[in-house]
């Protein structure tokens, strides 16, 4: 018998001691679990967070300044090293001097080579507008340029000299940057290398950042407003109502997001269903219509009704756990109906709050769709902004820096979500 | 709910206050819903109710614009109406190429969005998985991830392995919109799975069943309806998804939302009204199969509505 080496340690019958063998099951079906999770866990990995792991590492980097590719092939070239050679012998604030100028000329002559000037250009683009016809003008004129090169690119364009331009070519000539998180906050890199304000008409995001949280917050509380009653009146009314009502919240939910952006736009037009009703009831004059749409007030009313299914169904499932005798012990002792929502009623609601209000305020700061249809340019949100960087003015690292900014407000709000709520407790209808 | 007979006037006022509010906010909520339908009959390129429609005059209301939605992009629309024209009709009306597209790479992106997350499902609610919160996490942020970050992201992952050239069609779009479904169904399924009875899986594994048997005879069964809506919220994900198909679907792959989208920014017609009406129907019509889903659900599960 195995008992007979030591009274002490319980052993299975096959002699291997029980905490072993324990540990060894524990250890399979922790396997036989993670098995089933990892395929999914590898798509997502694949297909969602690399990806945007990826376009978030351009917003600390936009080598074309110093690395040509070749369309098609993918090859690349090491181009304005000539210049990078002497940005790095050189500190910061140099005034640019003849070999600086003869470095950029020799810079130019590969630049007409490789056909890349227009791409040099845009990347200084960024930062200093009006200097990508420069460096094409340059280029072009490349094979002809001989000593003094101060004074040949003095006679192409005077800005050559402006030492912001070449503050700018200094921090693109190298590989890791933080100038887009600068950018994406309105702040850039001074001549000598500090960190300044941009000037008061060029500062946009800070206040689109302000205006992105401030609609957000706005929208929540009026979700919040509209959807506290009626999950109240959901809750309370018996089964049957309640399942019949309940439609008129899922089935918004349920309806496409254009669908319902499209019947407000039909709706708040000025020549729209709810101006003529006004008109018609005579609350405003035929030429007092209210421009309701291609404004915040459009953004703001259309997001509210598309997320308002958000607020309601958590506010719902909590308000049906709320004992309806705590607020009869409450009345029966003397407090009002007022007093006893207040104190009573209101307080068991609050984790409800808190999970519709978080969601509706993590899916608000991203929106895209609704704002880019009826915010015209006041409406906009920051996620315009990122869809217009990326394919419109195409300044990728840019795009990259702001989407960083708001993935990371998001994510923490994601983390207080899971700790206060905790994700598995999400419900969908 | 119903109020006491010793409330006083102040009450009554109140309480009828409450009602009309929450009336009006039910208002709200379905009547921009509602409203498209009627007027995707106008007759008139308008986008409010003319006079003759308001008198219930049947001059006011036509076809036209579902006319429009099949014959927009067809080669000979005004030929005779015979099998020919409807091949046609078939072959390159533009709403009906994005009809199919989007059925496609709904049916596609659903079925690889079910597999893998009901499997993953099952993983997650077992209570010795290991980091289980942590995954869980990971696994729902693609619902919480602003879309356009994840569409930036694939726009450049897609163009970097040049996903485009592996001849599979749509291939791009029907993982990005797995990944987007992916976590309605493990929220659903794990919904499901909370109420599951151990002890039936215990009781064929005693009666000698092997693990596979007991998941397709015992448990899928009594999961399959948070399954099927699972799935269908992923469909729906997909088939009203717009943005990722802007930034990574080709050129010819429209699909309906994205037709929308150009219909909207370009000139809005009352044609756009008109598949929103044919959206919203197919709407109710998947909230009513979840809805009997969820009550099959509950019966299966032994919970009663109270």
């Amino acid at each position: 018998m195995t008992t007979d080496t030591n009274p002490q340690v319980l052993t299975t019958v096959d002699g291997v001691p029980l905490k072993k063998a324990l540990n060894r099951a524990m250890f399979r079906a922790k396997t036989r679990a993670f098995f089933l999770v990892f395929p999914l866990l590898v798509f997502i990995l694949v297909t969602f967070i690399a990806p945007i792991g990826q376009m978030l590492s351009r917003s600390i980097s936009d080598p074309r300044f110093i690395i040509h590719t070749e369309i098609g092939t993918d090859e690349t070239t090491p181009i304005m090293q000539n210049v990078k050679a002497w940005f790095d012998a050189n500190p910061a604030g140099t005034e640019p001097d003849e070999a600086a100028f003869a470095a950029l000329a020799a810079d130019m002559l590969i630049l007409k080579d490789l056909k890349s000037a227009g791409n040099v250009g845009t990347r200084i683009n960024y930062e200093l507008s009006g200097s990508r016809s420069m460096f094409t003008k340059a280029a072009r004129k490349a094979n002809s340029m001989k000593a003094p090169f101060k004074d040949v690119f003095m006679d192409l364009d005077k800005d050559w000299a402006n030492p912001e331009l070449w503050s700018v070519m200094r921090n693109a000539s190298s590989y890791r940057t933080d100038n887009f998180y600068l950018a994406a906050v309105d702040r850039k890199r001074g001549i000598d290398g500090s960190i300044e304000q941009v000037p008061e008409n060029r500062r946009v995001y800070v206040q689109l950042f302000i205006r992105t949280l401030l609609l957000s917050f706005f929208i929540t509380f009026t979700t919040f407003v509209l959807g506290y009653p009626i999950a109240h009146l959901l809750a309370t009314l018996p089964m049957r109502y309640s399942n019949l009502l309940m439609i008129f919240v899922l089935l918004p939910f349920w309806t496409s997001l254009l669908v319902r952006t499209t019947s407000w736009m039909v709706l708040l037009q000025s020549q729209g269903v709810v101006n003529d009703l006004l008109v018609y009831l005579g609350v405003i004059g035929d030429d007092g219509r209210i421009q309701m749409m291609y404004n915040q007030i459009g953004t703001v009313i259309a997001m509210t009704h598309i997320l308002l299914p958000f607020m309601v169904l958590p506010l719902y499932s909590v308000m049906r756990t709320v004992n309806p005798s705590y607020v009869r012990a409450a009345r029966s002792l003397g407090a009002t109906s007022w007093t006893a929502f207040r104190r009573i009623y209101f307080p068991q609601t609050i984790p409800g709050i808190g999970a519709g209000a978080l969601l509706v305020f993590i899916l608000a700061v991203g929106y895209y769709i609704t704002p880019a249809l009826v915010g015209g340019s006041d409406g906009q949100l920051i996620s315009n902004l990122i869809a217009f960087h990326m394919s419109k003015s195409l300044n990728w690292s840019l795009a990259a820096a702001l989407a960083a900014i708001l993935l990371g407000g998001v994510l923490v709000l994601y983390w207080v979500y899971d700790r206060l709520i905790g994700i598995d407790n999400l419900k969908l209808g | 709910m119903a109020l006491p007979s010793h409330a006083s006037t102040l009450e009554r006022i109140w309480h009828y206050t409450y009602l009309v509010t929450c009336g009006l906010i039910f208002l709200f909520l379905i009547a921009p819903i509602l409203v498209v339908i009627p007027l995707s009959f106008n007759a008139e390129p308008y986008f409010t109710f003319t006079e003759k429609m308001l008198r219930f005059d049947a001059d006011g209301y036509s076809m036209r614009w579902y006319d429009m939605l099949l014959t927009f992009g067809m080669q000979a629309p005004e030929a005779i109406r015979d099998s020919a024209w409807w091949s046609d009709a078939w072959q390159n009306a533009q709403w009906i190429q994005a009809a199919k597209n989007s059925f496609i790479i709904g049916f596609f992106s659903t079925v690889v969005a079910t597999v893998l997350g009901t499997v993953a499902a099952l993983g997650l609610s077992r209570p010795e998985m290991p980091f289980s919160r942590t995954i869980m996490a990971l696994l729902i942020s693609p619902m919480i991830v602003p879309i356009i970050i994840t569409a930036t992201g694939l726009f450049f992952f897609y163009s970097e392995i040049k996903i485009q050239d592996w001849g599979i069609p749509y291939l791009g779009v029907i993982l990005a919109h797995a990944t987007l479904g992916i976590p309605f169904v493990i929220i659903t399924v794990t919904a499901t799975l909370v109420g599951f009875d151990k002890s039936l899986t215990r009781a064929a594994a005693n009666l000698g069943a092997d693990p596979v048997t007991t998941f397709f005879r015992i448990q899928m069964p009594l999961i399959m309806p948070g399954v099927i809506s699972g799935a269908l919220f992923a469909f729906v994900t997909s088939f009203d998804e717009v943005v990722v198909v802007l930034f990574v679907g080709g050129l010819d792959e429209q699909t309906i939302p994205r037709q929308m989208w150009n219909g909207i920014r370009e000139q809005i017609s009352p044609a756009i009204l008109s598949v929103a009406t044919i959206l919203v129907i197919v709407s109710i019509g998947l909230l009513t199969t979840v809805e009997l889903l969820r009550r099959r659900s509950e019966r299966l599960r032994g919970i009663t509505p109270s």
